[in-house]
């Protein structure tokens, strides 16, 4: 092989490696490659150098403000279906409301996803002036703050110490009832954490519209947790609360 | 209701792209604060032109927009200064550590030290894992050109650091 040959063949051995090759020109490429030790090494040096950067480099998520910018330019939340209802047929309010009323009796529960509802409620949260009804970084201001406005009281802990401040509390509506919030800082984070009472349930975690979720139960508690934090991180969080 | 209309597409459209497109931002401008103000303009800026998105590559549409808005406030920021050129201050980002893994900063370093054309290449293909076609579309350049600044991009890295070369 040639020097000329082999540096011609430089953009193809890239474009194979980022698969960007027909499956002639890839043919090719391996052929060339079988055959010349130099242009393996480029191959397999390229191999490494995307291994490591894909390794090293975190992918940043969003900052904060930029997500409620989103959030704002963004469609309205989520009109439930029965107020979407009331706004285009307002006369049928009252009916509607009676309806709801007996579909509450007779019918089974429709099936909400609580990842949508949490994530959703998160985003909602995010939008200026929602996200803390009581702003104190001391559990012992925040965990009275709750009582008389929902029927149970909710563990509250600060984890300052080892990174996840608690910043304050809200009230919620999630999973069809009040419930109380807990949001923590992480870096230039939020972390929603959302905890009721409830049977335990399975575990779960996951992404939505770019959130992290994680939910868990504990000694009769079900436990949300929303964020842009990466998951390990939600992960380590979540790991302090067992 | 067209504004809300708006916002639905800007939701779809949009929003799935502004993480990849602040991320570039960052890598361009390497500050926080100013990649921020660049991609809130920027999301301004689609929202009010969201109408002229024929739904075409959404994600090529926004990063163009962010980029070419990053472009801008580098210019502008150095008025004599061509974007081939690299930047001035090369200190690395003040919480670097964010972007690496513990202890692994020689390739933020030499990523960082690149030339801003190759490193929003670079940047695109490999973190952002985009098509020669997008990463043309979102530069502005025929994708030949893609092909060989992607290559002086990684010829440098890996002359850069250590252990890459075999």
């Amino acid at each position: 092989m040639t020097v000329e040959s082999c540096e011609d063949m430089h953009l193809l051995i890239q474009a194979d490696h980022d698969g960007e090759l027909n499956a002639a020109d890839a043919a090719r490429v391996a052929a060339h490659l079988q055959t010349c030790p130099a242009c393996a090494a480029q191959a397999a040096a390229l191999r490494r150098l995307s291994t490591r950067l894909r390794a090293e480099f975190v992918p940043e998520v969003l900052p904060l403000r930029l997500q409620a910018t989103a959030a704002r330019l963004a469609a309205p939340p989520r009109v439930p279906a029965w107020r979407a209802a009331r706004r285009q047929y307002p006369g049928f309010a009252v009916g509607l409301a009676l309806a709801a009323c007996l579909a509450l009796v007779v019918l089974p529960r429709p099936p909400v996803d609580l990842a949508d509802e949490a994530v959703t409620a998160h985003i909602r949260a995010l939008q200026p002036g929602h996200l803390i009804d009581v702003i104190s970084t001391d559990k012992h201001t925040v965990k009275p703050w709750f009582n008389g406005k929902l029927d149970y009281s909710p563990p509250v802990q600060d984890f300052a110490g080892i990174g996840f401040p608690l910043k304050g509390g809200r009230l919620d509506y999630l999973a069809g009832r009040p419930v109380a919030v807990l949001i923590y800082g992480r870096a230039r984070h939020v972390i929603d954490l959302t905890v009721w009472p409830g049977a335990a349930a399975p575990a779960r975690d996951g992404t939505t519209n770019g959130y992290n979720y994680l939910s868990w139960s504990h000694d009769g508690m079900v436990f949300w947790a929303v964020s842009d934090l990466n998951k390990a991180e939600l992960g380590s969080f979540a790991a302090l609360w067992h | 209701m067209s504004g809300s209309g708006a916002g639905e597409i800007f939701a779809r459209v949009v929003t799935p792209h502004l993480p990849a497109a602040y991320r570039l931002a960052l890598w361009l401008l390497r500050d926080r604060a100013t990649a921020e103000d660049v991609v809130q303009d920027a999301a301004e800026r689609a929202f009010r032109h969201i109408a002229t998105f024929r739904g075409e590559n959404a994600c090529a549409w926004v990063l163009r927009i962010v980029r070419n808005q990053a472009v801008e406030t580098l210019a502008k920021s150095r008025p004599s200064a061509e974007l081939d050129d690299d930047l001035p201050d090369d200190a690395p980002l003040a919480d670097a550590a964010l972007f690496c893994a513990e202890g692994e900063t020689v390739l933020h370093a030499a990523l960082a030290a690149l030339p801003p054309t190759l490193r929003e290449c670079l940047v695109l293909r490999e973190l952002e894992e985009m098509s020669y076609r997008d990463i043309a579309d979102i530069v502005g350049i025929p994708v030949g050109t893609v092909m060989s600044r992607l290559w002086r991009a990684r010829q440098m890295l890996m002359d850069q650091t250590e252990g890459l070369r075999a």
